[in-house]
């Protein structure tokens, strides 16, 4: 995880600071966070990356209500089926608001392939807010409104499209996305545990400590990552529950990071310890605990933020690629790589392109976090003298 | 103690900083900088110590050694406590050092990473009032405004960054802050060669108003022997960490008695036109600190050296009283210096 280093090279320097664009009192009195984040609005593509962001991490949090099913509910014979087609008018050209026709299942007697046609002979109109399947909101609220749906009596809606064994697509996706975009949290959440504790230890007292710290760093990122994320995904169990199997992956992902940012956190620590405000404060009497939680982190909690930004989307990209493998993520859990493992033949590609949209949602999510990086590189110094 | 001691603030006697210089992949020491080699000065109450010298000379490296902002490597730092008496800081604990060091402070040259950017006026002044006597609230904003009075900003500044204010103004935070513990002694270290020449002046004269008016000692450390002269009572000349010369500035200036002053006074840009013939070029580097020359290290350059200057160092001696010569030949040479 090289990236988790870029900090240390120090942000790149915005072109414009706000503090050469601005005067003026509010300026003046503007707090660190303040200001980063005026020159980070100003950041158009991570501004939109945040809005976009929220909104999927909202969907991933309340999925019951945005689904139209739940994630392993079968719909027998509709195996595989194409997006349904949302239509407003009807054979005579009338309009009829949204609705779908229900799917006729036949076998083409040349190719034995399955293949859906419309029946046009009935229109089921799509309800917003329409009573579906039971669930509970976050886990505690019993309720069953859904967005959209369909009458009881009618055939199922499958926005995305529906999987081999007739399950909904794009209700899976949005399950599916509490794994994968929380999945980064987890990781981070121990990168950072690791990475900090080690690199200030490192940092901090120098010398021998500093030594050995360092020198496991470098055994630990010369190793191929891909290799060691897989050998020891492979050692997870098959048959553990799913909450032990994610921590398990949580674990594996953070591994390999932790040394690049242990390395990082060192070096910006060994930097700040020589600042002369720094040493100001040691002849003045500030001892050693207040030195590191009023001088030293606040200044590098910036850099730090950077951090977990550009280290999240490594993240999501290793549950994806380790689920896609077979090796992350059992079903029946659902993440996006477990969908993806799906779309895993070439076949797939040509005749049932829907399922790679769970690909999709991964290069999203991927992209904005590296958009909000780097906004948040070029307003992580404010005072970069320029 | 001898008793001429007791107008004496501060005596440092034999202070070395050694930095280790590390090398190869298990980064072993293979040499040392001897960025401060054996330097012995004393500083008296009230009064300016300029310390002077080119750059890279040790003279930072003195300056915070002697407050062990760094830990020093050998020698002896006495202090005269104004509560308990003579100290050695060296043998001093943290706590213990925290206490007599509320009388020691410093003042440094870079205006921009002396100063937290994360810390308000408010804060950045009263941080040491804050750790030391523990004043809060409407007391300690009363207190950092009167300091913020004293080097001459505006108090409503209280809740701005230091973002808000040019290099000169900085300077003067930095000097209310060192001024907030009341302290005896100041080091300040180069406090006006990062500014631009027309501020410079300004901070001069504040830093001469308040050691009248406070009764404060510097250790001025400079390069520029002009700032010396104008704000020193006696000077002290370093070279290759070593202390080559130090005695009033009255004296040296007009009659330095070692080569490298002379030099280096020569090397002054003057008014008067037919001066400058007398100038004297320095030729040749600066010695390395991590690989110094035998005997005297200014030898290689020096204009009168003569075959013991490559064979013995020579000591600091006191040549006439106050005066303190480190050269084989201080007695015999005349040499040349500024009116
Ligand atoms: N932390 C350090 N590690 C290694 N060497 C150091 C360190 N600090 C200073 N030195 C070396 O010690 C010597 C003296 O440095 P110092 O900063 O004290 O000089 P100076 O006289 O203040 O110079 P200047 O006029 O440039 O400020 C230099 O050779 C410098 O490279
Ligand atoms: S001791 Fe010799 S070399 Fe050194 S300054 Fe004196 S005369 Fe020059
Ligand atoms: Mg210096």
């Amino acid at each position: 995880m090289e990236t988790t280093e870029t900090p240390t090279s120090g942000p790149a320097k915005p072109e414009s600071s706000i503090l050469t664009e601005e005067t003026g009192e509010h300026v003046y009195t503007a707090s660190q966070w303040q200001l980063m984040w005026w020159q980070f609005r100003k950041h158009k593509a991570a501004m939109i990356a945040v809005v976009v962001l929220g909104v999927m991490y909202f969907l991933a949090l309340m999925a019951e209500p945005f689904a139209v099913y739940g994630p392993t509910q079968r719909f027998p014979r509709l195996e595989s089926t194409a997006p349904t087609r949302i239509r407003f008018f009807d054979e005579t050209g009338q309009f009829r608001g949204p609705f779908i026709y229900g799917l006729e299942r036949s076998i083409d007697p040349e190719t034995i392939r399955v293949t859906f046609v419309e029946d046009m002979s009935k229109i089921y109109p799509i309800r917003f807010f329409a009573e579906g399947t039971p669930y509970k909101l976050l886990g505690l609220f019993p309720m069953n409104l859904r967005l959209v749906g369909t009458d009881p009596d009618g055939p199922p809606i499958f926005l995305f499209g529906s999987d081999r064994l007739g399950r909904d697509l794009y209700s899976r996706t949005l399950y599916g996305s509490r794994i994968s975009l929380f999945i980064g949290f987890g990781g981070v959440f121990l990168t950072f545990f690791f990475g900090i504790t080690l690199g200030g230890i490192a940092g901090y007292l120098g010398g021998t400590v500093d030594e050995v710290i360092m020198r496991i760093i470098d055994f630990m990122v010369s190793i191929p990552q891909i290799p060691l994320w897989m050998g020891l995904a492979a050692a997870v169990p098959r048959d553990w529950p799913v909450i032990r199997t994610y921590f398990a992956i949580t674990i594996i992902l953070s591994i390999v990071g932790w040394g690049g940012l242990a390395r990082a956190v060192r070096g910006k620590l060994l930097s700040l310890r020589e600042e002369d405000y720094v040493m100001a404060a040691r002849v003045y009497g500030a001892r050693p605990r207040r030195l590191i939680f009023k001088y030293l982190l606040p200044n590098f909690m910036s850099y730090l933020l950077v951090s977990v930004t550009i280290s999240i989307p490594f993240m999501i990209l290793g549950e994806t690629a380790l689920s896609f493998l077979g090796l992350g993520i059992q079903p029946p859990a659902v993440s996006w790589g477990t969908l993806l493992r799906d779309a895993q033949q070439l076949t797939v590609v040509a005749q049932r392109p829907w399922q790679m949209i769970p690909g999709a949602f991964v290069v999203v999510a991927v992209l904005m976090f590296n958009f909000i990086g780097d906004g948040l590189r070029d307003a992580a110094d404010p005072y970069a003298r320029i | 103690m001898p008793e001429q001691k007791n107008q004496r603030l501060l005596e440092v006697n034999d202070l070395k900083k050694y930095f280790p210089i590390k090398r190869g992949l298990l980064k072993r020491t293979v040499g040392h900088v001897k960025a401060v080699d054996g330097v012995s000065l004393y500083v008296n109450e009230g009064e300016t110590l300029g310390l002077v010298g080119e750059s890279g000379c040790g003279k930072t490296t003195s300056g915070r050694c002697i407050l062990r902002a760094i830990e020093p490597t050998d020698g002896e730092i006495l202090f005269n406590d104004p509560d308990t008496g003579w100290v050695n800081l060296r043998e001093l604990e943290q706590e213990d050092l925290i206490r007599v060091r509320q009388h020691m402070q410093i003042i440094f040259q870079d205006p921009y990473s002396s100063l937290n950017p994360r810390m308000t006026l408010l804060q950045l002044v009263g941080e040491p009032l804050v750790i030391n006597h523990g004043i809060r609230g409407k007391a300690l904003e009363d207190r950092v405004a009167e300091l913020l009075k004293s080097v001459g900003l505006r108090p409503e500044y209280l809740r701005r960054y230091p973002h808000a204010f040019s290099g000169g103004q900085r300077q003067r935070i930095g000097v209310a802050r060192a001024l907030a513990l009341n302290p005896r002694f100041i080091v300040c270290d180069e406090p006006v060669s990062a500014l631009d020449v027309s501020v410079q002046a300004q901070i001069l004269n504040l830093l001469r108003e308040l050691q009248e008016n406070l009764d404060l000692t510097y250790l001025f450390v400079a390069h520029d022997l002009s700032v010396v002269r104008h704000i020193a009572d006696r000077v002290a000349v370093m070279y290759v960490g070593k202390l080559v010369e130090m005695g009033e500035t009255d004296e040296i200036y007009p009659g330095p008695r070692h080569p490298y002053t002379e030099a280096l006074m020569t090397a002054v840009p003057r008014p008067d036109p037919r001066a400058s013939k007398d100038r004297i070029v320095l030729e040749g580097e600066v010695a390395d600190p991590a690989n110094p020359p035998s005997g005297c290290y200014f030898h290689p350059r020096c204009r009168y050296a003569e075959p013991i200057c490559a064979a013995e160092p020579p000591v600091l001696r006191e040549i006439t009283e106050g005066h303190f010569v480190s050269c084989h030949r201080a007695e015999e040479l005349s040499l040349i210096g500024v009116a």
